[in-house]
């Protein structure tokens, strides 16, 4: 691997119109990248997954070279109808499309030349692939006492012109005072055994609101890995959904710092998974200031041969009374192989706080089944309606009614 | 300083912090096969049993220390220990109590441990451990009559040799972790415990162990074989005097439970903690571990830890027998700089297996407590279930209180429920006592041992009793 993404990183650095000053920088990640490589089950975090060897028995040899001087044709028809949005399409990691039609030119700044800044101590390598190898960074700021009329979708789409690559993307929201902002991520692959690595960075000021959904519901053979850094002030409000059940393999990481008094955050997450799924999502909640409250759901359906992991860690600092922290996972196993593995983490330091997790796992109720069944329906009915029932549950904590309608037609639940 | 201030004051202190002023035959410092030898030689082991050392020391030097843990702790420097220490009146065993060395019987005394005939009231047969050797233990015809072996490893490895081999390292093996395999090395005593089929053993059984020499680690072994149809309930007890420097206390304890067996182990651990600056104290780096390998059969176990500069083991049940049982029922109180890393593992391997873990932590001071179990359900352990309850209590903001747990679950038919909750006493409960006449230290221990009386419940009477007080006296000067 080594000498491949040596080579690669040299043709890009030749091809590509980076200033010596950043092709410095992203050496400098690249080495840190190449120091780890991909991380291993050795590591704490990806304990449950390891995503050295998933990579190596699911692609094997990847290449890191993309060539981004062309551009792909958006197909219109992967558009979510039904529903007024604004969009930033992506194709095979490259942007192809910036639209804001809806919104007020002035509320909102897009700057596509970026410097992404990295205040994050981090050990991962991952970020530092990213780093070492994101093309353009784009970073769109909300401005004050702005809300998005109608909501922002991101097209993650990729096509049959790539197999075997890593594609790193990033992207920065800034959320000023008082601002909201909607956004939809929405992944349609046609391309097969990819290595998808995705980095958000999102800065809520005061009284901001974020929304953000991710729904990866399309069949896919890629691996995909995203990680959700959230900063957030005084007063401000941020929802994550993530809807686990398209790709080979994911892993969504949710960091979020609630740095001002009265920030909350929530957290809900599905996993529908099949046929050699694995999928986790792993959270942090770093409680650092008073009055800071977060709230997450976790629910697992898993079917032949799949596996999921939850990780949730919920931290409060010595200075954080009156936390409230919640964690609740549960999963339903289908068959004899599918696997549930979970780890909910409480670190907490300070003594006036209320923080409790739980979880359950186990087979579908046999008794509410034979109570279905002696209504008249049938054993498959009756499991369907259970495990919609056992999902819809999530669906519901979507406080964006449209949205929530949108995503209940994705996934086929009717009330 | 008024009555009440200057009664704190003294409960604070370690009351079983005095030393005692024995001479002593020790081993050379430092850890070699050397060291090894001379540990086997003059306990007068076969053959077998140096093999069986110096094959856990060859995987030793290969392994590394691990650092996983959250509370971390200086680099232990394993050359400066000694390795075996006994009080060298133990030289020629003495026959009987009435020959033990008086100040030995002193300690004992002090301590509260009945050790002396006279002492038969409390009918509670000891085994108790000093540094390094097993120097008495009682009510041994009793139980010979009943065919029941209770004696020390020394004793045992001598008597019953085909016992402690075909048992010894089953559960632990000699290739297991860091700690385990150093004392699978150079263990140096401690309890060996057979109940034969169907016997239900008519008392308590009890370890009393004591560390007394300075820059000693103390390694016991414990094993105790539960034989079809019979049940078991031992007790172990342990102090330390109050030293500036760290000690190291690595145990191995294996239980193994056949057919319809049933063993109950409870721990009161009360090492030295260290001072209220967190100077000194017992590193307690225990492995327990227990396996329930005929059908039917029940380990069950319970800690009162209290004492220690760091607390790290976690009591293991390995479910493998059909319909067999695991349970866990652990306080563990932090104060002043003390940390503590435990909890326990369930690993379930049979059809029908069930286990139950009940945790209660409560820091207090400048202390740090972590709760970190597994709960593993493999795919061939059809209709198991599991049932985890672990609750945190913290006093003041200076301390921390972490819950760690992994749970997996690889069996569509098994159950896992899993609740965890962190919180403070609360204002209103404190005020309802405190309006009722008690003081604030009155009220918080009456809160605290009703937070802790699901465990308590669990311990045998006598051991009970000395727990609550163990609870209210650890957690001393720390309202406020």
């Amino acid at each position: 691997m080594t000498e491949q993404i040596k080579t690669d990183f040299d043709k890009i650095v030749k091809t590509s119109a980076f200033s010596e000053k950043d092709v410095e920088q992203k050496k400098i990640y690249l080495n840190k990248f190449l120091k780890t490589g991909f991380p291993t089950r050795k590591l704490e975090n990806w304990k449950f997954s390891d995503l050295s060897q998933i990579i190596k028995k699911s692609i094997g040899e990847l290449s890191f070279y993309n060539d981004y001087s062309f551009s792909n044709k958006v197909d219109t028809s992967i558009f979510v109808e039904g529903l007024e949005h604004n969009k930033i399409v992506f194709i095979n990691g490259r942007v192809e499309k910036v639209d804001f039609t809806h919104e007020d030119h002035d509320k909102i700044e897009i700057n596509s030349d970026f410097k992404f800044v990295n205040r994050l101590e981090h050990n991962n390598s991952l970020l530092s692939l990213n780093n070492a190898f994101s093309n353009k960074c784009y970073k769109i700021t909300i401005k004050k006492n702005y809300s998005l009329k109608k909501p922002l979708v991101v097209y993650h789409s990729t096509n049959n012109k790539i197999k075997s690559k890593n594609i790193n993307l990033k992207l920065e929201f800034q959320l000023e005072q008082n601002s909201s902002l909607r956004l939809i991520d929405l992944f349609n692959d046609g391309a097969e055994n990819n290595f998808i690595n995705i980095f958000y960075n999102f800065d809520l000021k005061e009284n901001a609101i974020l929304k953000n959904y991710k729904i990866d519901k399309l069949q896919n053979k890629n691996i995909r890995y995203s990680y959700n850094n959230i900063e957030q002030d005084n007063n401000s409000v941020s929802e994550t959904f993530v809807l686990s059940s398209g790709s080979n393999f994911s892993k969504n990481e949710i960091n979020c710092n609630l740095k001002g008094e009265y920030s909350s955050a929530f957290v809900n997450g599905i996993f529908s998974l099949n046929e050699g799924q694995h999928h986790e999502i792993r959270t942090i909640i770093n409680h650092l200031v008073e009055n800071t409250k977060s709230y997450q759901l976790i629910k697992s359906v898993l079917g032949e041969n799949s596996k999921s992991a939850y990780q949730g860690k919920i931290f409060v600092d010595s200075k954080a009374q009156k936390t409230d922290g919640y964690q609740l996972s549960k999963a339903i196993l289908l068959d004899e192989t599918s696997e549930f593995n979970a780890k909910p983490e409480l670190e907490i330091y300070a003594d006036d706080v209320k923080c409790s997790h739980g979880s359950a796992s186990g087979s579908l109720d046999e008794n509410s089944i034979f109570y279905l069944m002696s209504r008249g329906l049938s054993y498959k009915q009756s499991k369907e309606l259970l495990i919609n029932g056992f999902l819809l549950d999530v669906v519901e904590k979507i406080t964006d009614t449209e949205i929530k309608n949108l995503v209940k037609n994705m996934i086929g639940l009717k009330e | 300083m008024d009555k009440r201030e200057k009664d704190i004051e003294k409960l604070k202190d370690y009351k079983y912090g005095f030393s005692t002023d024995i001479e002593n035959i020790r081993a050379p410092k430092g850890l070699n096969e050397d060291v090894i030898k001379f540990i086997s030689n003059i306990k007068k082991e076969p053959k077998w049993m140096l093999d069986f050392r110096l094959k856990a020391f060859e995987r030793f030097k290969q392994l590394k220390e691990p650092n996983w843990q959250k509370p971390k702790y200086p680099k232990i420097d394993y050359q400066d220990l000694y390795y075996y220490s006994a009080p060298k009146s133990m030289n020629d065993k003495p026959k009987s109590l009435d020959e033990l060395d008086p100040k030995l019987l002193e300690t004992y005394k002090k301590l509260g441990i009945p050790l002396q005939e006279q002492a038969r009231l409390n009918g509670i047969a000891v085994d108790a451990v000093f540094d390094s050797v097993s120097v008495a233990t009682t009510f041994k015809d009793e139980l010979t009559k009943q065919g029941i072996i209770f004696c020390s490893m020394s004793e045992a490895i001598q008597k019953h040799p085909d016992l402690v081999k075909k048992y010894l390292g089953t559960v632990i093996p000699t290739t297991d972790h860091f700690f385990a395999t150093l004392n699978s090395a150079v263990f140096t005593d401690g309890s060996f415990v057979y109940i034969p089929e169907g016997i239900k053993c008519p008392m308590e059984l009890s370890t009393y162990f004591r560390i007394n020499a300075s820059e000693t680690g103390q390694f016991e072994r414990t094993l105790i074989i539960a034989d079809k149809g019979s049940y078991v309930s031992y007790l172990e007890g342990c102090t330390a005097p109050m030293r500036d420097e760290n000690q190291l206390h690595a145990a191995n304890v294996e239980l193994i439970a056949l057919d319809d067996a049933e063993i109950k182990y409870s721990t009161v651990q009360n090492w030295y903690p260290g001072d209220e600056n967190g100077k000194g104290g017992i590193y307690n780096f225990v492995t327990k571990r227990g396996l329930c390998k005929g059908k039917n059969s029940k380990i069950s176990w319970t800690q009162v830890e209290t004492g220690s500069a760091i607390t790290w083991k976690y009591p293991s049940c390995i479910l493998k027998g059909d319909n067999s049982i695991g349970e866990f029922y652990s306080i563990a109180i932090t104060n002043n700089h003390q940390k503590a890393d435990t909890g326990t593992k369930m690993i379930h391997l049979g059809k029908n297996t069930k286990s139950k873990i009940v945790s209660k932590g409560i820091s207090a001071g400048f202390s740090d407590m972590t709760y970190r179990g597994l709960v593993d359900i493999n795919s061939k352990a059809k209709n198991s279930s599991n049932y985890t309850q672990c609750d945190s209590l913290l006093m003041g903001n200076k301390c921390g209180a972490h819950t760690v747990p992994y749970i997996k679950n690889k069996n569509l038919d098994s159950n896992i429920a899993h609740e965890a909750t962190t919180s403070k006493i609360s204002e209103e409960q404190l005020h309802y006592c405190q309006q009722r006449g008690l003081n604030p230290e009155e009220a918080v221990g009456l809160i605290v041992n009703g937070f802790c009386k699901e465990v308590l419940q669990q311990l045998p009477m006598e051991f009970a009793v000395e727990a609550q007080k163990l609870v209210g006296i650890s957690l001393e000067g720390s309202v406020g």
